[in-house]
């Protein structure tokens, strides 16, 4: 019961946000807005008893990756709008894909079965010990693959950084 | 060239050893000094409640003697005004009228005397220039004021009062050689 | 379950004044170390021995004129003292501060959140940290304040990596996330720091980049940046910064003892057959007494080390102490690998 009203808190807070990113004239309050979108989300991570994800969630992204996001914008200090209006055509495109992901995902959300899914509270699994087993057990070698895929951006993103040419 | 003093240190850009390139024993041993100065005696003064001894012939604010019967000393000749390298002093003279033989020693007699202790820098040149022994500095110190007009000091404030009891003791600044260095015109800055 | 919520409640409060006294005491501390470091006595006028000195500052800083300045973005420039505040208040819910109370039966813990990721939490909260200081530092509009908040933002960001390394290591000897745990399992003097000095040394290196305490004070270097993001701020707003900045000694120190100086433990006052209650007190007195250390530690060093150049700063933290932490991790894993066998 209570449970729910942080529920209705939050997704407003994330709708809302999620909103005002594209609305906020200026680029700081986009990246603001989103880093509060994404804390909103790690609340629902939260409510459905995946603290370890809550809080990688907001380590990674409102720690890190939204702080670089505010660093370059700030550096590059974008208060302007300094985008050309774009032609008619790109916006009819683009309103077009984006109103056909929306049908989709509505598509998607309406064939599943709430009901079906386990009581959030029940489920052990987002806690970090049984994290730990399922993406050491069942999933090794994705888990692995996807550690490798890092490591091969991290490569990357060294030699693109160095000076001089390899 | 040949150094002036043994204390210069040669210095060298010479590689860090890996001893010294980690830093460690570096701060530790910064911190160890620095650790050793919480115990060391506070060079402080708490100064309200404690002053520093002052020197017998320090050159703190001025002070407008009087002569033994308690009469002004200055007659207003300018020559303090003259020899004042910061222009601090300015004064306005006057004829002594009949009757003021009691309150001024000579003939001529300054009726406004002025030292602006913001421009002046207690040189003692004033001291060392007045040929009537008027002037002198003293151990007091200007005391900090909130308004540049209260740094004015006038008569009100420099003549020293007329209570023999009163009088401010200046005779440690005039020892017998002090005395005759005076007199002894011919060194350049004293003329 | 209503006294339970009445209990995390006083609990939650009680610490929060305590890290609100602590670092309004810690302002005055810092200025009489600082005096006693350069032979003199620091603040002794207000009060006996300057204590009433903070209060003093405090009441300055109220009647202080509130500036904005006229190209500040206003609400921003609002938030950014209070986010810092907020958030540095915010982690000391994790910390446990003493082993539990038994008032009837009913055992009350130390800790306002024992969350079993405990030590994540913790390093979640270090690395949103840093959003106010970039938030009023942009806000202010001000090249200063602007230099002084993206200094700050790569700063944090180089010095989380090494630190987030560094706790790993614990976490793999520890086994757990619960800051609980952690203390637990260093009873007596089985104390972390014995096992990792390295991982020790590389956390109290970042814990003072990442609270912007000398020498790695850029953010807000004086003589480069005039005052780095709080150029532009006065008044209370000016005063929550500063104040943030004690608060986070106050946490970090307390969150190094709980990691690697062994919490509320201290050999031999396990054996010595306290109550419960005087057990736990004498316990948080022993803790207290671990993050006072600390509190000194910082200000010891700030007064003792210059500043770092910037580029020494981010060759320290990425040449050096990520590559040590690795090491650590790794050297770590292999003993335990070993042990295990």
């Amino acid at each position: 019961m209570f449970t729910q009203y942080i529920f209705h808190f939050l997704s407003i807070m994330a709708l809302f946000s999620a909103v005002m990113v594209l609305a906020s004239k200026k680029p700081i309050h986009s990246v603001l807005f989103l880093t509060l979108a994404f804390f909103a989300i790690a609340g629902h991570y939260v409510l459905l008893n995946a603290q370890f994800l809550a809080v990688v969630h907001v380590i990674v992204y409102a720690g890190a990756i939204m702080v670089l996001f505010l660093f370059t914008v700030m550096l590059l200090n974008l208060n302007k709008d300094e985008r050309s209006p774009k032609p008619m055509w790109v916006n009819f495109i683009a309103f077009v894909a984006g109103g056909m992901l929306m049908l989709t995902l509505i598509g998607i959300f309406r064939g599943y079965d709430i009901k079906a899914a386990h009581d959030p509270m029940i489920s052990q699994i987002g806690l970090v010990k049984n994290l730990g087993k399922i993406l050491y057990h069942d999933y090794l070698i994705p888990f692995e693959l996807s550690s490798v895929l890092f490591l091969t951006a991290m490569v990357g993103a060294v030699l693109l950084g160095k000076k001089e040419q390899i | 060239m040949k150094n002036l003093t043994n204390r210069s240190k040669i210095v060298s850009n010479k590689q860090m050893n890996f001893w010294e390139r980690i830093y460690i024993p570096a701060i530790l041993n910064g911190m160890r000094i620095t650790f050793g100065h919480l115990f060391r005696k506070k060079t402080t003064v708490q100064y309200p409640e404690v002053t520093r001894e002052f020197s017998d012939v320090y050159r703190g604010k001025h002070v407008l003697k009087r002569d033994d019967e308690g009469r002004e000393r200055c007659t207003a000749c300018g020559l303090c005004a003259v020899a004042c390298p910061a222009e601090a002093i300015t004064m306005v003279a006057a004829e002594r009228q009949p009757g003021e033989e009691n309150l001024y020693r000579e003939e001529k007699y300054a009726v406004v005397y002025e030292i602006n202790m913001l421009r002046c820098i207690f040189c003692g040149d004033c001291e060392e220039a007045c040929p009537k022994e008027a002037i002198f500095l003293t151990k007091e110190i200007v005391k900090s004021e909130y308004d540049r007009d209260k740094f004015i000091y006038g008569k009100d404030v420099l003549v020293e009062p007329a209570d023999p009891a009163k009088r401010i003791d200046i005779s440690k600044r005039q020892t017998p050689e002090v005395i005759e260095f005076k007199k002894n015109k011919k060194y350049k800055h004293n003329k | 379950m209503i006294v339970q919520i009445i209990y995390k409640a006083l609990l939650s409060s009680i610490i929060l004044l305590l890290s609100l006294v602590v670092a309004m005491y810690s302002t005055l501390v810092e200025r009489k170390v600082a005096g006693w470091f350069q032979d003199r006595h620091g603040p002794n006028r207000a009060g006996p021995w300057g204590l009433l000195q903070p209060l003093a500052d405090g009441a300055k800083l109220f009647f202080k004129e509130e500036f904005m300045p006229n190209s500040a973005d206003k609400f921003l420039y609002i938030l950014g003292p209070s986010l810092t505040m907020f958030i540095a208040l915010l982690t000391s819910a994790a910390i446990p501060w003493g082993p539990d109370l038994v008032v009837n039966g009913t055992v009350y813990p130390l800790q306002v959140a024992d969350v079993n990721i405990g030590v994540l939490y913790i390093f979640a909260i270090l690395s949103i940290g840093v959003y106010g200081i970039m938030i009023g530092g942009w806000a202010s509009n001000n090249k200063y304040a602007l230099l002084g908040a993206v200094r700050a933002s790569s700063q944090m960001i180089s010095y989380e990596l090494a630190m987030s390394l560094s706790i790993i290591t614990i976490v793999m000897m520890t086994g757990s996330l619960s800051m609980r745990e952690i203390v637990a399992q260093q009873q007596g003097f089985n104390w972390n720091i014995i096992y990792q000095p390295l991982g020790f040394l590389i956390f109290l290196i970042c814990a003072f980049a990442e609270t912007n305490r000398a020498p790695f004070d850029l953010p807000e270097c004086e003589t480069e940046l005039v005052g780095g993001y709080h150029t532009e701020y006065s008044s209370m707003k000016l005063g929550f910064y500063l104040f943030s900045e004690y608060i986070n000694m106050f946490i970090s120190g307390a969150v190094m003892a709980t990691l690697f100086l062994g919490g509320y433990h201290f050999p031999g006052i396990d054996k010595l057959g306290l109550s419960p209650n005087v057990f736990a007190f004498v316990s948080f007195m022993v803790l207290f007494t671990k993050i006072t250390f600390f509190g000194f530690l910082f200000m010891w060093i700030r007064w003792t080390l210059p500043r770092f150049r910037y580029d020494q700063l981010m060759k320290l933290g990425w040449k050096s102490l990520i590559p040590l932490a690795i090491l650590n991790v790794v050297i770590t894993g292999v003993v335990i690998l070993l042990n295990q066998k």
